[in-house]
């Protein structure tokens, strides 16, 4: 039982990067029915940037804040200059083409960093509070917790409560008719990718810590995951893939827990299959995964 | 009579390489409601798309106030005072009420009064205060046409392109839209320009008639002459 | 994604045209022994890795370019055949050459099934859906050789015993004959495969799934027809690949491998079996000339890295300017391609 409440606790705990993860993946969706296939290579790239800085200059936060900053910087950059232009004819470019941006930003890492693992420290202790002799949470956890919350408050009240909010979605529903009311629907395409991507960044951040370290391929099973988790959640639900990220990262967390760590991926991979094939416009979403 | 409002000269737009628009000529005089006509595929709502710059003209010139239009990218139109109400009514179906209403005011620097054109809108479609927070998919075609609508005049436009606004409406929905045309013509001098397949209802409001067919200006004027009516227009 | 390969083939199969394929084959045969004749060693070992490669960029720009299916698993696929043939070599070698013809075949068995099970559940999928899919079954590879690791003895792989080649033939001349073997045999089929009603139908089904079910085609069992298609291709071709390495390990079968084969078909032109050619030569090339290049300076970290992101860059470029790929840029193929995309 003790064993069920630390694996649960480290499961939310996983779960909420995921979720936060995949809210990123969302968020691009939404705005332009592209999955990134690159977000999580954008993610490593700035966690690398965030931890050469920190190193520099001995500060954590100094580097967390420049992941985030880089983030932004690497989303407008990939809409601005790549995205933008590909051929919306086929939905197969908008893939490859973010995968020729994971072999590019992976090469470029490799380069400039080489393809050991390299240690990312936490901010945090990431020993566990024990409550009655049960371990539970650590301070990182916490820390999990508050960050990705704040995030999904602040993302719900910039849709909900804001003009800017309101614009993205009108631009994400019918471009043509917000060009007619005199939004700048480029501009907010662009807005969506550098948010997404900032958020994509700190997942990393607050992810990268708990696996083996920095290295240019470390975020492969966190998309392989996140995407999981998005589409669990339905793809274009922002709710749906939070919820959708805590389902993951319990399955993931008692897996390893009970079965092993190598099994983890493979459980993945299975509840990715049984929710396309039974339920495949996700638990929250109405999108069509499947043809009609 | 007044300069026009809005003056195409020689205007020629289309999909790829055939021209849908001909080469035409059409005047919107200040405070007037113009009626286009014609047949399905004559291109009207083409000439209203290359009109408010969502398709690029390959030929002609337009020119709002005498200002050329040419050039001037989508997204700046309403701010020169021009509002597309697009067919199918380009209501956000996805938002509610109140945001496809605030969208359409977006844009204004002076928030006091766009606040209170919202309030104005309310106040001239009651059934849209009623359902403020219902989300667009919600609405009857009529309510959509009426948020559509009110959306446009939010930012208080000088000229109103609007396509098809009856399209799928009850008649009696159809002739109270008209009605409001008037009105609004009558009271702030708003300008028209209506694309419509109800030739009747259109022409009953309307202080001057276009006839396209195939991309061609085939006549023009105050009323339409009885032989192009049958010839064009089927009736 | 357009795509060539939509005006030929109409004409049926005359015998003129087996009698093409079959001077076709001959010559290329001849080619290759000419070649590993004429070549050192290391060369002959190059070629014999185009070989491999060829069956498995074959048989996907078959399912991506011609059905429209995207498939991340392709490496996955390879890694399946590989180690089946480990597994059935383990058993059976030192009985004669024979055993590799057994061992090849039960690797393009093993993987024809794996496929029929991926391409059922993909041919329900469209678009980002089934990338993501495939991706994972890509990722998953290491896990499945760490958690029965009795059987795949997880990182570490597994060795693949051969029997000597025949005679006095050198190793290497004999792995590329062999792998050129199966790739003659792969192309060969494909393009009849491709020539004849399937071809037509996988072409229909991705121009217009609808249209497709309306003229009578079954959208779905083509899709899956398809992947098993191009899965016993990758699996063909990853057993070529334990024969040739002589081992197999997951780290032999990384995600960049799918994405590499991807490339590889884009940048060929993709549906385009000459198109696969060029991709698999490049697969083997590029990152040669990158060691190469390399090797003068110390930089060490270059080495693996500048591939990957100039295979990168070539495939955003690619994708940007031409979508096609390269055989899309060849003039008389241009009209077609811009046919296509009006309609």
């Amino acid at each position: 039982m003790d064993r069920f409440v630390f694996l649960t606790f480290d499961g939310l705990s996983r779960g909420a990067v995921y979720a936060a993860f995949a809210l990123a993946l969302v968020l691009i969706w939404r705005a332009t029915r592209i999955v990134n296939f690159a977000q999580g290579a954008m993610a490593v790239a700035t966690a690398y940037a965030g931890y050469s800085v920190s190193a520099a200059t001995g500060s954590y936060w100094l580097g967390f804040g420049v992941a985030v900053l880089a983030g932004i910087v690497l989303g407008t950059v990939t809409e601005r200059v790549v995205m933008r232009f590909v051929d919306h004819s086929s939905p197969l470019n908008e893939v490859v083409v973010a995968l020729g941006l994971v072999l590019v930003i992976q090469g470029v890492l490799g380069m400039i960093y080489g393809n050991e693992f390299r240690p990312a420290a936490a901010p945090f202790s990431r020993d566990a509070f024990t409550v009655g002799g049960v371990a539970l949470l650590s301070r990182f956890d916490l820390f999990v917790f508050a960050a990705v919350g704040a995030v999904v408050a602040a993302l719900a009240l910039l849709f909900t409560r804001t003009d800017t909010g309101l614009r993205m979605r009108a631009s994400a529903f019918a471009p043509d008719v917000s060009r007619l009311l005199g939004v700048n629907v480029g501009g907010m395409l662009t807005l969506g990718w550098a948010l997404a991507a900032a958020v994509g960044s700190l997942a990393g951040m607050l992810v990268l810590p708990t696996e083996l370290g920095l290295h240019p391929n470390a975020m492969d099973i966190v998309f392989v995951s996140s995407f999981t988790a998005a589409v669990v959640g339905g793809l274009d639900s922002a709710v749906g893939s939070v919820v959708g990220g805590l389902v993951v990262g319990l399955l993931l967390s008692y897996v390893s827990g009970y079965l092993g760590a190598t099994v983890a991926p493979i459980a993945v991979l299975v509840l990715l299959v049984v929710v396309l094939l039974g339920r495949p416009g996700g638990l929250f979403g109405r999108s069509a995964a499947r043809a009609v | 009579m007044s300069a026009p409002l809005l003056r195409a000269e020689g205007l020629t737009a289309g999909y790829g390489a055939a021209p849908v628009l001909h080469d035409v000529d059409l005047d919107v005089v200040a405070g007037s409601i113009t009626a286009v006509l014609g047949a399905n595929g004559a291109g009207k709502t083409t000439l209203l798309r290359t009109l408010s710059g969502l398709l690029p003209a390959t030929g002609g010139r337009v020119a709002l106030d005498g200002r050329d239009l040419r050039g001037v990218r989508v997204e700046e139109m309403v701010r020169r005072g021009v509002a597309h109400v697009p067919e199918g009514r380009g209501v956000v179906t996805e938002l509610t009420v109140d945001e496809n209403l605030r969208l359409g005011g977006l844009w204004r620097r002076d928030r006091a009064d766009a606040r209170r054109a919202l309030g104005e809108v309310y106040e001239l479609f009651e059934p849209l205060a009623r359902r403020r927070t219902f989300h667009g998919h919600q609405l009857s075609g009529g309510e959509r046409q009426m948020l559509a609508l009110g959306r446009a005049l939010v930012g208080r436009p000088r000229l109103l392109l609007l396509d098809e606004p009856s399209l799928g409406l009850a008649p009696r929905v159809t002739a109270q839209i008209m009605r409001l045309l008037r009105t609004l013509r009558d009271r702030s001098g708003l300008t028209v320009l209506l694309v419509e397949q109800n030739v009747r209802g259109a022409l009953a409001i309307a202080d001057e008639a276009v006839v396209l067919s195939l991309g061609r200006v085939v006549t023009r004027g105050t009323s339409i002459d009885e032989d192009l009516r049958h010839a064009y227009l089927g009736f | 994604m357009t795509t060539g390969g939509g005006k030929s083939g109409e004409s049926g199969e005359s015998g003129m045209t087996v009698l093409r394929y079959l001077m076709w084959t001959v010559f290329a045969a001849a080619l290759i022994v000419v070649l590993t004749y004429a070549l050192p060693p290391f060369r002959t070992y190059q070629l014999a890795t185009v070989g491999a490669y060829l069956c498995v960029t074959a048989g996907l720009t078959v399912l991506t370019g011609l059905n429209g299916q995207l498939s991340l698993g392709h490496g996955a696929l390879m890694a399946t055949g590989a180690y089946t043939v480990a597994l059935v070599q383990d058993g059976l070698a030192g009985r004669g050459q024979w055993t590799l013809l057994v061992s090849v075949l039960a690797a393009i068995g093993t993987t024809t099934v794996v496929g029929g099970v991926v391409g059922l559940a993909a041919a329900r999928l469209r678009g980002p859906y089934l990338a993501g899919l495939t991706l994972a079954v890509a990722v998953v590879v290491p896990a499945v050789a760490s958690t029965w690791d009795e059987t795949f003895n997880s990182d570490q792989g597994l060795s693949v015993v051969l029997d000597p080649p025949p005679g006095t033939v050198p190793f290497e001349r004999w792995q590329a004959w062999l792998a050129w073997a199966g790739a003659l045999v792969t192309m060969v089929a494909l393009t009849v495969l491709v020539r004849g009603r399937f071809g037509r139908e996988m072409r229909a089904v991705r121009d217009d799934e609808t249209a497709a079910r309306l003229a009578g085609v079954s959208v779905g069992r083509t899709q899956v027809l398809a992947f098993v298609v191009s899965a016993a291709c990758a699996g063909l071709g990853g057993a070529l690949f334990a024969v040739l390495a002589q081992s197999v390990s997951p780290g032999a079968f990384p995600l960049s491998l799918s994405l590499f084969l991807l490339m590889a078909i884009v940048i060929g032109g993709l549906g385009s079996l000459a198109g696969a050619l060029w991709g698999a030569v490049l697969l083997v090339a590029l990152p040669a000339v990158a060691h190469s290049v390399t090797e003068g300076i110390d930089a060490q970290r270059l080495e693996g890295n500048l591939p990957l992101a100039l295979f990168g860059l070539t495939l955003i470029v690619v994708m940007l300017a031409a979508p096609g790929g390269i055989a899309s840029l060849r003039p008389f193929r241009r009209p077609f391609a811009r046919l296509r995309r009006k309609t």
